[in-house]
């Protein structure tokens, strides 16, 4: 299948389901790599040395030095480094022989270039392999055809091809003209390495940018400078959707380093269009940014006008009253077995809109030269900017040249490309000029596409036996219509679905002018909270712990098929990563000390299968996470340990943080209210805790790493805080209230 | 108005207005882009550079108030024994992800380890919490700092 065969329709369809809860369609058709493809380069920065191509992804210069190419935007999750280890390992070179490419934007020639939904790993496992077996197959036969000797005879090792027989060997960089003259092999007559013969794969490699890194040099977006270049903000209304009526720009033409004001009517589309706004051009991005206090503006912002935090939750609370919802998913009669339950627990959870908030500000570098753009883009979805670029700006697709700049942290946020086509508007009016458009920090966070927020209204039914015989959700969240807004929909497969026999899950949806979008762990990242927490009550209402309970429901060893072509659940997987995490954490030992206490959470998503266990104490309204374990399953094989444990502690970091340091954003009229790391906190080292990391391997093919560690550690955390002082909190973030 | 300041053991002039921070002159009056933007209003610490020596937000510094300070940005700092040690370190356990905030988290260790040689725990992360990493690194910054102090072994927090 080539890039041609899929429309761009269809693409994006699969790239936006496999981004949402649950994450990771089981069939899996984004534009697969062409492993065997040696289409012209759209572009290309090669250097003056001849090299030999041999694949889109591979090539080998004559001193040995293997250039292998990274497809996929990197923004923190390690791609960079873990894809081309793949390439390398089955190639059966020496990683330092190795240098890496970033490619540019270019699917015909690489496929599927974006970075979301934890895929880069299993969407790539099979074809980074099969591309450097493919040219290793090409070297051999290059060698044989130069030795005169057939390939059967001759093997590999670090990068050189050796006739064990003759004692002769000879380097890949010697033969590889040779092999590039060869037609590619049959996929199907490659075989890969056995797992016990990887050389690469499973070390801990250091990132390939990271000595550029500690030396400060330039490698993120932000860090482009072009000859001519100017700098650029983009003032746009305070609410999402406001409209420009009038703007006066004469003070801010005269602001010191100004060099252009320029006023620009959107498209219309607040969502994923071009907004309304005022462009300020400048010798110096801060003369750029103080310049826009000297702006008056008057904003049409009728459309966002009650949309505020306190309506939402009124809304909220008459949607919980009226009803269980549209129903999403019924099993068996959940109202009959409720009725007829000895038990019934009933709790109410909710959490609020929270940003991504990466180090980096949104970016993008543009110039507009001759009827073409050429962009340096930090995005996590590039494909769709070129598509958003054409829809809201008119522009060709193939009039783009789009540079894949590493990310400044991407958790979600570069899956949208509002920056871009801004940049691209902006460079639109000076032709020529490269223009940089930088977000302040407050413009990042106001303008974000937020993490939406969420009530929960369960019920559960016990028998006499204390067992679980019905489950119901009732889920309030933000839509337009009928249709949920972006990542805020229920997954119909949340645990428990499946392993309960009577189970209904629904919905009601408020309507919003805000952007939401999809954060680190789309869904689960919330759904785990609330779903894990109301289990620990259910658990503990029937005499039971969390860890057992799930054990139960888990049952017989069998895979539970899940709506939307989500990936089917695996309850071995489940059982072994909950039995795995009892026993690191010691979990039937309880902490001695009063106000001390663990608790655990499991969550599948994104096919990772992670149960945490978090020991935490609290003293006064204060709490502190002491330890968090973690055991987790994202099958056969860990490519990279060194970036798989960052990503890991980086996830459970994340969820601390969501659950801790207070983090919500607040509307008021579509205003959001907090705009900076003083009013929505980040973790800061002191509150660290130890964390520590069993892997359980499976025989699974091996999945993405960037989200599904995330969702357990809140629930794991707010059951520990229930443990230790008897309260529990049935809201993000978590706090607690002064005795 | 034009400014005169030793930056990296090298003079350099720029004409800009006073109350520009020096994170700005570094980075687009400069190209010294190394240094990098996080909030600008001194709370993540991603820009933080060495005047005389000491760790300072330079989004917070107006270039009117340098005077004659000695400027040291990350650029430079591992022509300093400490600097050079904290980037093995970093290295060798390869501290980053997004790497973003990296270059601040440095110029913040260095400062600290040029005052307090072998710190504790505690000290490091008294030093280090107003540098944010939100890609949340910071075993493995803890850990390279203690690397580079020597001040014994790898933390049992990384075994990568």
């Amino acid at each position: 299948m080539s890039a041609h065969d899929i429309t761009s329709i269809d693409r994006r369809t699969v790239l936006r389901a496999s981004l949402l809860a649950g994450g990771g369609l089981a069939l899996h058709i984004l534009i697969p790599a062409p492993v065997l493809a040696r289409s012209p380069a759209r572009t290309t920065n090669a250097g003056t040395t001849p090299v030999a191509e041999l694949s889109a992804f591979i090539s080998v210069a004559p001193d040995g030095t293997i250039t292998i190419v990274s497809k996929t935007p990197e923004i923190g999750q390690g791609v960079k480094t873990s894809l081309p280890m793949m390439v390398a390992d089955e190639l059966d070179c020496d990683w330092q022989q190795v240098r890496i490419d970033q490619a540019d934007l270019d699917p015909e020639r690489y496929g599927e270039q974006s970075a979301g939904g934890s895929t880069s790993t299993p969407d790539n496992w099979l074809p980074m392999r099969q591309s450097g077996a493919a040219a290793r197959a090409m070297l051999v036969q290059a060698a044989g055809l130069k030795w005169q000797l057939p390939v059967a005879e001759l093997t590999t090792s670090k990068g050189r091809i050796f006739h064990r027989a003759s004692g002769r060997s000879i380097g890949y960089g010697e033969v590889a003209t040779l092999a590039a003259t060869l037609s590619p092999p049959d996929l199907k007559s490659l075989r890969l390495k056995a797992p016990e013969q990887f050389t690469i794969i499973g070390q801990p490699v250091v990132g390939v940018d990271s000595p550029k890194i500690v030396r400060g040099e330039p490698v993120f977006g932000s860090d482009i400078r072009l000859p001519g270049m100017l700098y650029a903000v983009y003032e746009v209304a305070p609410s999402n959707g406001g409209r420009l009526v009038k703007a006066d720009m004469d003070a801010a033409r005269q602001a010191p380093g100004v060099k252009h004001v320029v006023p620009i009517i959107g498209n219309g589309d607040p969502d994923e269009g071009l907004a309304d706004g005022v462009a300020i051009v400048a010798s110096n991005w801060w003369l750029a940014n103080r310049a826009r206090s000297k702006l008056a503006i008057k904003w049409d912002l009728s459309t966002a006008k009650g949309h505020s935090t306190r309506v939402y939750q009124t809304r909220a609370d008459a949607a919980l009253a009226a009803g269980s919802g549209k129903v999403l998913r019924l099993d068996g009669e959940p109202d009959t077995q409720l009725a007829s339950a000895a038990t019934r627990v009933a709790a109410r959870y909710e959490y609020p809109f929270i940003a991504h908030a990466p180090m980096e500000p949104q970016n993008c570098t543009a110039v507009y030269r001759d009827g073409k753009i050429e962009l340096w883009a930090p995005s996590q979805a590039p494909q769709d900017g070129l598509e958003a670029l054409q829809k809201a700006l008119g522009i060709e697709p193939k009039t783009v040249t789009l540079h894949l700049m590493r990310a400044g942290g991407g958790f979600g946020r570069r899956l949208m490309n509002d920056y871009m086509i801004q940049a691209v508007a902006i460079a639109k009016t000076v032709p020529g000029v490269p223009i940089q458009l930088r977000w302040s920090r407050e413009d990042d966070m106001r303008r974000d596409y937020f993490r939406p927020g969420g009530w929960h209204s369960f019920e559960a039914g016990l028998n006499a036996r204390g067992e679980i015989i019905a489950f119901t959700d009732h889920f309030v969240t933000f839509g337009n219509g009928e249709k949920p807004a972006r990542a805020a929909a229920l997954n119909a497969a949340m645990p428990p679905a499946g392993l309960i026999a009577h189970l209904r899950y629904g919905q009601s949806m408020i309507p919003t002018v805000v952007n939401t979008g999809w954060l680190r762990a789309p869904g689960s990242n919330a759904l785990c909270f609330a779903s894990q927490s109301f289990l620990d009550e259910v658990a503990l209402a029937s005499g039971t712990d969390l860890p057992q309970l799930m054990l139960t429901l888990l049952g017989e060893p069998r895979e539970i098929p899940a709506p939307d072509h989500r990936p089917s659940f695996d309850t071995r997987r489940a059982r072994h990563v909950i039995e795995k995490v009892v026993q690191t954490s010691n979990w039937k030992v309880k902490p001695a000390q009063p106000g001390r206490a663990k608790g655990f959470a499991f969550y599948f998503s994104h096919r990772g299968y992670f149960a945490e266990v978090v020991e935490a104490s609290v003293s006064g309204s204060h709490v502190t996470a002491h330890k968090v374990w973690v055991a987790g399953d994202v099958g056969s094989q860990i490519v990279n340990p060194m970036g798989a444990e960052n990503q890991v502690r980086g996830a459970v970091i994340e969820g601390l943080a969501q659950a801790l340091t207070g983090q919500a954003i607040e509307f008021i009229d579509g205003v959001a209210q907090q705009s900076n790391f003083d009013d929505f906190p980040l973790a800061r080292m002191p509150m660290i805790p130890e964390i520590e990391i069993a892997w359980v391997k499976s025989d699974n093919s091996p999945t993405g790493l960037g989200e599904p560690a995330l969702p357990p550690v809140i629930p794991a955390l707010s059951n520990a805080i229930f443990a230790a002082i008897g309260t529990r909190l049935r809201s993000l973030p978590l706090t607690v209230k002064n005795a | 108005m034009p400014y005169r300041f030793e930056i990296n053991g090298v003079t350099r002039q720029v004409d800009v207005p006073s109350d520009m921070p020096l994170l700005w002159v570094l980075r687009d009056e400069l190209g010294l882009v190394g240094t990098k933007y996080g909030c600008g209003k001194g709370l993540c610490g991603a820009c933080t550079v060495h005047i005389d020596g000491t760790a300072q937000r330079s989004c917070q510094l107006t270039v009117a108030n340098i005077g004659n300070a000695k400027i040291q940005t990350i650029e430079h700092i591992g022509a300093t024994p400490i600097g050079a040690r904290l980037q093995q370190a970093w290295l060798k356990i390869d501290v980053m992800q997004c790497g973003y905030c990296q270059a601040g988290q440095i110029m913040a260790a260095s400062a600290l380890l040029a005052q307090t040689p072998r710190p504790s725990p505690g000290q490091i992360d008294a030093a280090m919490a107003g540098n944010i990493c939100r890609c949340g690194c910071y075993h493995r910054i803890r850990t390279a700092i203690e690397i580079a102090a020597d001040v014994g072994e790898v933390s049992h927090h990384v075994s990568a």
